[in-house]
C-alpha cells in the first residue's frame, strides 16, 4: 500500500469519526437484573432510568445532545455483571452507568468502571465496601447497610424493647453485609442474638429454620435477604405457629413479596426498614404523578432510579461530558433530584441517610411507621 | 425433644418428595443407563402448570378444596407427562444409538431450553399460588409442641400412594415386566418381542408425572416457584437417586428419606448454613463404602 492510499484512508477514518461523534448520542447504561429471580427489581431500575431520560432528553438533553439508553442484564450474578461492565466500557461507548441493584454485582463491575474512567451511580446497592473500596468514580443515591442496620436495631431495642433476636440471612453479599451490620448495632446496645444462620438461596423450605427459631423462643426475627427468601420464610414462620416479629430490610420492597408469601395474611405486621417515601418530596409528587398517569406504579427502586440517572445527568452536563471530571465534580457539589438534595461525601456515600421503618398491612401494602 | 420430632416431621415430608423426583431419574438410569438432567426442569414445569390448573378450575368456579386439588392433581400429572413424552422424542430417541455422551449433553441442553422456554413464556418474576388448605394437628411434647400441618400429611400421604401404586405397577403388571426386561436387557428383550421404544417412553412418561406430583404438592405448600426452582431441587434429588442406590426403585424412595431427615437434622440441631455441605459429605461418604449406592446392584460386565 503507497503512502497516498493510507493517508486517504487515515483521512476517511478521521472523516468518519467525526461525523459519528457529532451525531452521538450520550451512551448510559442501566445495569440490574433484568432477568432472573429479580427481575422485578431490574424492572423498577429501567423504568426510572427511562422516565428520567426521557424527560431530559424533552428539556434539551446533555449539553444538547441526546441521552440513550442501553439495558444491561446481569441477571444479578457477578460473573454476568463482570462481563457486561465490560461490553457497556468497550463496546457500547457508555459514559456512564445507573446500576446494579445487585451488591454482589455492583462491587466486581465497580472496578471495570474505575479502570475504564466510567461514572456509575448505583440506586439500590447498599453493601457498604461497595464505597469502601476507594474508587473515585462510584456512588449511591441509596443508603448503606450499616445505616440501614442502625435503624433496624435500634428499632428492635427501643421501641419494641425486645430480648431474644433471631438473625437470618441469606449467605450473599448484600443478605449477609445487611444481617451482620445489623447485628454488631444489636451487640453495641448490649443484646446478644439467640441464633444466627444462613439459608440457601433458591430453596423454598425453611422449615428446619424455623423449627430451630421456635426453639430458641425468637421474639423478633430479623431476615438479611431478598422477598425470595423472605416470603416462604415468613409463611412458613407463621404456618408453624411462630407470633415472632418478622423484620428485614429493603430487600423485600416488592408486591412479589406478598405473593410469595402467597397471602396478605402473612405478611402483615412484618416491619421494613426503607428509604423515606419519595412523595414526602415536592418535586417527587410531581414524578410519581406522571408515572401513575402513564399507568406504571413507581414502588420501590423506581425512584431512586431515577435520581441516580438525575445525579448522572448533572454531573456530566456541568462537566462538558466528561466522565472523570464528573466523578470528581460530585464529590463537591450537590445535586437536586426528585428525591431532594442529595449531597456526597468523600467515598461517594450520600451525607444524609433517610431510613425509616415500614410496615406491611393485612392489604398487602407497606405504610411508613411514626 | 419437642425439637427432634418436629424436625423428624420436617425431614420426613422433604424426604418424600425427594424420593417423589429421584424415581425419575433412578427409572430412566435403569432403562437406558443416562442420567435425565432436564428432570429437574420437568418438575419446575409442573410448578407452572399445578398454578395454571388452579386458575383455570377456579375460573369455572369451583371453590371446594377437594375438587381442586383432585383436578389439578389429574391435569397437572396428565400434561406433565405428556412433556415426559414429548422431551424423550425430541431429545433422547433419535439419539439412542449414539454414545451416552451425546445423550448426556443433549439432556443439559434440555434442561437449559425448558429454563429459557418457561422464562420467556412465563416472565421471570416469582410466582405464587394462595394459600388453599390450612390448619395443623398439633401434640403436646414435654413443655413444646409437634405440629404437622394438613398440607404436609397430603404430602406424605399421596407421595406414599404414588409410590406404592408405582412398586405394583412395576412389580405386578404386564407393563411391569415389560419394563424390568427392557432394563435387563434390551436387545434381548426387543427380539422376544417387547417394543423397547414403547417402553423407555413409558418410563420418561412415569418419571415426569412423579415430578408433577411433587411439583403439585410442593406448590401448593411453599406456594412460591419461579424458573429456576428445578435446579436445586433436581440435583438434591438425583443426590437421592445415587444415595439409595441408582437404577433401584426402593433405592430412590430410601435415599430421598435419608437426605431428607439428614438435612433436617442437620440444620436443625447443628447449623443450617453447613446443611449441603453435611448432606453432600454423607454422600459422598455412602459412595466410599458402597459405590452401588445402598440398595444399588453393582454392574456387571457381561461377557
Amino acid at each position: 500500500m503507497s503512502n497516498a492510499v493510507i493517508k486517504k484512508t487515515l483521512i476517511s477514518l478521521a472523516v468518519a469519526g467525526a461525523v459519528t461523534m457529532a451525531h452521538a448520542d450520550v451512551v448510559i447504561g442501566v445495569a440490574g437484573p433484568h432477568t432472573g429471580a429479580y427481575a422485578a427489581f431490574g424492572e423498577q431500575l429501567w423504568k426510572g432510568a427511562e422516565k428520567a431520560a426521557a424527560d431530559i432528553n424533552a428539556a434539551g438533553g446533555l449539553n444538547g445532545e441526546m441521552i440513550k439508553l442501553i439495558k444491561a442484564d446481569d441477571a444479578c450474578e457477578p460473573k454476568q455483571a463482570v462481563s457486561i461492565a465490560n461490553r457497556l466500557v468497550d463496546s457500547d461507548g457508555a459514559l456512564a452507568v445507573v446500576g446494579h441493584f445487585c451488591s454482589s454485582s455492583s462491587i466486581p463491575a465497580s472496578r471495570i468502571y474505575e479502570e475504564a474512567g466510567v461514572l456509575m451511580v448505583t440506586p439500590a446497592s447498599t453493601a457498604p465496601m461497595l464505597t469502601d473500596q476507594g474508587f473515585p468514580n462510584v456512588y449511591r443515591v441509596c443508603g448503606r447497610d450499616d445505616q440501614q442496620g442502625d435503624v433496624a436495631a435500634s428499632y428492635i431495642v427501643d421501641t419494641l424493647g425486645a430480648k431474644r433476636v433471631a438473625v437470618i440471612h441469606d449467605k450473599d453479599t448484600y443478605g449477609k453485609g445487611l444481617a451482620d451490620a445489623m447485628k454488631s448495632t444489636l451487640n453495641a446496645y448490649g443484646l446478644k442474638e439467640v441464633m444466627y444462620e444462613g439459608l440457601t438461596r433458591g430453596e423454598k423450605d425453611f422449615n428446619a429454620v424455623i423449627t430451630k427459631i421456635r426453639s430458641v423462643d425468637a421474639d423478633v426475627v430479623y431476615f438479611g435477604g431478598l422477598h425470595s427468601e423472605a416470603g416462604p420464610l415468613v409463611r412458613q414462620l407463621r404456618e408453624q405457629g411462630s407470633k415472632a416479629i418478622f423484620m428485614s430490610g429493603d430487600g423485600i420492597v416488592s408486591d412479589e413479596f406478598v405473593s410469595v408469601a402467597g397471602s396478605p395474611e402473612y405478611v402483615e405486621g412484618v416491619l421494613m426498614t426503607f428509604g423515606a417515601s419519595p412523595t414526602s418530596y415536592p418535586a417527587g409528587k410531581k414524578v410519581i404523578k406522571e408515572f401513575r398517569d402513564g399507568g406504571y406504579e413507581p414502588e420501590g427502586y423506581t425512584l431512586y432510579s431515577y435520581t441516580a440517572m438525575q445525579v448522572v445527568a448533572a454531573a456530566l452536563s456541568n462537566n462538558n461530558l466528561d466522565p472523570v471530571k464528573a466523578s470528581e465534580w460530585l464529590k463537591s457539589n450537590s445535586v437536586s433530584t426528585v428525591m431532594g438534595k442529595k449531597d456526597f461525601d468523600e467515598k461517594g456515600d450520600l451525607t444524609v441517610s433517610d431510613y425509616v421503618m415500614y410496615e406491611w398491612d393485612a392489604q398487602g401494602k407497606y405504610h411508613q411507621v411514626n | 425433644m419437642d425439637i427432634v420430632l418436629q424436625q423428624l416431621v420436617n425431614g420426613l415430608t422433604l424426604g418424600s418428595v425427594y424420593g417423589l423426583i429421584a424415581i425419575g431419574y433412578t427409572m430412566v438410569y435403569g432403562i437406558i443407563g443416562m442420567i435425565n438432567f432436564a428432570h429437574g426442569d420437568v418438575y419446575m414445569v409442573s410448578a407452572y402448570i399445578t398454578a395454571i390448573a388452579i386458575a383455570l378450575l377456579t375460573f369455572f368456579g369451583i371453590e371446594s378444596f377437594p375438587i381442586i386439588i383432585i383436578g389439578t392433581l389429574f391435569l397437572t400429572v396428565a400434561v406433565t407427562g405428556a412433556y415426559g413424552w414429548v422431551i424423550e422424542r425430541i431429545a433422547y430417541r433419535p439419539l439412542r444409538n449414539s454414545s451416552r455422551l451425546a445423550v448426556l449433553i443433549s439432556a443439559i441442553g434440555m434442561s437449559l431450553i425448558l429454563q429459557n422456554y418457561v422464562q420467556l413464556s412465563q416472565g421471570a418474576n416469582q410466582q405464587g399460588v394462595p394459600t388453599l388448605l390450612t390448619g395443623a394437628i398439633r401434640f403436646t411434647v414435654g413443655d413444646g409442641f409437634v405440629q404437622i400441618t394438613y398440607m404436609k400429611l397430603l404430602i406424605l400421604f399421596i407421595s406414599l400412594l404414588g409410590m406404592g401404586i408405582l412398586t405394583y405397577v412395576i412389580q405386578k403388571t404386564k407393563l411391569g415386566r415389560m419394563c424390568r426386561a427392557t432394563q435387563q436387557d434390551r436387545k434381548m428383550a426387543s427380539i422376544l418381542g417387547i417394543d423397547t421404544d414403547k417402553v423407555i417412553s413409558t418410563v420418561f412418561v412415569i418419571g415426569a408425572m412423579m415430578a408433577a406430583l411433587a411439583g403439585v404438592l410442593i406448590t401448593l405448600d411453599y406456594g412460591a416457584f419461579d424458573f429456576y426452582v428445578g435446579f436445586i431441587i433436581g440435583i438434591k434429588a438425583f443426590t437421592a437417586a445415587v444415595l439409595g442406590g441408582i437404577g433401584s426403585l426402593p433405592g430412590a424412595m430410601l435415599g430421598g428419606l435419608i437426605l431428607g431427615l439428614s438435612e433436617a437434622l442437620f440444620a436443625g440441631l447443628i447449623s443450617s448454613d453447613y446443611k449441603d455441605v453435611f448432606s453432600f459429605s454423607l454422600l459422598v461418604l455412602i459412595l466410599i463404602i458402597r459405590p452401588s449406592g445402598l440398595l444399588g446392584k453393582p454392574e456387571v460386565e457381561k461377557v
